[in-house]
């Protein structure tokens, strides 16, 4: 299954969107297998391009976030605190956060979704 | 997020090939390549659920055995394992475990008495050559023979509660006549012979065949107990949920709740250590450690706070200061709690106390409860 070409991609499968809204990846759901905890920062923390932000949790492994780029939270998806399994249904269309950019540019660096497929497929590969 | 890397090239069950065509998830194990879940199973989750309320299949052939055969085989078991295995009757099991000098454990074991003078020691497949040498090295002394027959079998554990009228489907044994910790011989799935025994590591009824490892048997036996299990909405369950479910069960993992470093009080396995029995090794240091009393003991812990515990997390008291770590984490798919079992002061393990857990740097509260967790209810 393509991912959607309406956002940007890390190689560590995270996703985000033009307007700072973020969340992991399909691929990212299936090879964690059943979530059962998403730990995020709160509305204000600041997040820096690179570094870890969160964690999330699969019945048999802990997993952190990175962040795709800079900014500050706006908002946070509470309802992956009592939900997350919500990322499993639906990983593409469970945001986790919403960010202020603080370096729009950075949007440049990351990988359009044609690209993140064919980086899934090789790291496959390997 | 960083996801994990191929593993390295490692040992394989001769049902590798079938866990991969049916699109299992495969991890490193002790140095095997295994099913860790089947997405095809609805994965960790559904499969716990499936043994809790039904029956899933196992592909547990990566653990060891040892046979003991001869005039002196029960005086070399009973010298190197720590229960008693002369109050077995012919096609009985216990589960036992063998010892250092100091106390601490080579290996937990289950030991079934096949015949008069012979017994099968089943092993954990991380310590499988460690605990061949250990046999053989220290019951030379003994008119037996000590076999390692680890790879000779395919072992298959059909757990949960239908795990019996599936088994049954499959095979002329009669298992209503075999007791839990029991073991029988049988044809299944058209093979003589076979020995089944009414043993697992689920907290769960269930039963262990052990058939030829050549691969095409070995596939065609697992998809005769898949197919034949449809109506009982059977499942391929992988090592995520064997640890979800022994978790829940309070059945101790080598490395983890047990380790050469750990003694057997500490471990809380006194049940199945028999000091009244002939010297075997090990008794004299647990008999003083007895008498000096142990510091620190093995506790579950379910979490109050919101957070997993993990394996190797500290475990705090309620002013931050470290008093022990955790052996094993994880949330509990049955109970649907967050439950561990760490080591913890012996002052600190009344039922009720409570404790903190540091995960990621955050004290989180957990409460000392029993365990097992989990256990079934027994049928008459």
């Amino acid at each position: 299954m393509p991912s959607p070409t309406d956002r940007k991609y890390t190689k560590e499968h995270e996703w985000i969107t033009a307007d700072g809204t973020m969340g992991i990846t399909h691929h990212a759901q299936e090879s964690l297998g059943d979530i059962v905890f998403v730990d995020l920062p709160k509305v204000g923390a600041e997040l820096t391009a690179g570094k870890t932000f969160g964690t999330v949790e699969s019945v048999k492994a802990v997993s952190d976030l990175y962040a795709p780029v800079s900014g500050t939270i706006t908002e946070v998806n509470e309802t992956l605190a009592t939900a997350p399994e919500q990322v499993n249904k639906d990983a593409h269309g469970s945001w986790m956060l919403k960010l202020k950019l603080s370096n729009p540019s950075e949007m440049d660096s990351l990988l359009s979704a044609a690209d993140y497929d064919k980086f899934v497929t090789e790291e496959a590969g390997h | 997020m960083l996801l994990s890397a191929a593993a390295p090239i490692v040992r394989k069950t001769a049902l590798n090939a079938v866990h991969r065509a049916m699109g299992a998830k495969m991890v490193e194990f002790n140095g095997w390549d295994m099913p860790v879940e089947y997405p095809g199973s609805g994965g960790i989750i559904a499969e716990h659920l499936a043994v809790r309320n039904g029956v899933g299949i196992f592909d547990v052939s990566h653990m060891g055995d040892i046979r003991f055969h001869g005039p002196q085989a029960l005086a070399a078991v009973q010298h190197i394992s720590m229960n008693d295995a002369a109050n077995l009757a012919v096609g009985q099991a216990q589960y036992s475990a063998m010892l250092y000098p100091q106390g601490t454990f080579v290996d937990d074991v289950i030991v079934h008495r096949l015949a008069e003078d012979d017994y099968l020691l089943v092993i954990n497949a991380g310590t499988r050559e460690k605990d061949f040498q250990w046999v053989r090295d220290n019951t030379l002394q003994f008119d037996c023979a000590v076999e390692h027959l680890s790879d000779d079998f395919t072992q298959i554990a059909i757990q949960g509660p239908k795990a019996v009228n599936l088994l049954q489907k499959l095979t002329d044994a009669d298992l209503s006549a075999v007791k839990f910790y029991w073991v029988t011989r049988g044809t299944v799935c058209g093979i003589p012979n076979v020995l089944i025994g009414r043993t697992g590591y689920t907290a769960e009824d269930g039963f262990e065949i052990y058939i030829p490892a050549d691969e095409a048997t070995s596939a065609r036996v697992w998809n005769e107990i898949l197919a034949a299990g449809t109506e009982f909405g059977v499942v391929a369950c992988g090592l995520g949920s064997r640890n979800t479910l022994r978790l829940e069960g309070n059945l101790s993992l080598y490395g983890h709740e047990i380790s050469d470093t750990i003694n057997v009080w500490e471990a809380g396995l006194d049940r199945f250590c028999k000091m009244d029995k002939p010297d075997f090794i090990g008794h004299s240091a647990l008999a003083q450690a007895k008498a000096e009393g142990g510091k620190r003991t093995l506790v579950g812990l379910e979490m109050v706070e919101r957070g997993i515990a993990r394996d190797g997390y500290k475990v705090l008291d309620e002013n931050g200061r470290e008093i022990g770590y955790v052996t094993s984490g994880s949330p509990a798919p049955f109970l649907k709690k967050n439950i561990a079992l760490a080591y913890v002061p012996v002052e600190f393990a009344a039922v009720g106390s409570t404790v903190k857990v540091e995960i990621r740097g955050q004290a989180v509260k957990a409460q000392v409860v029993p365990s097992p967790f989990y256990k079934r209810l027994k049928k008459a």
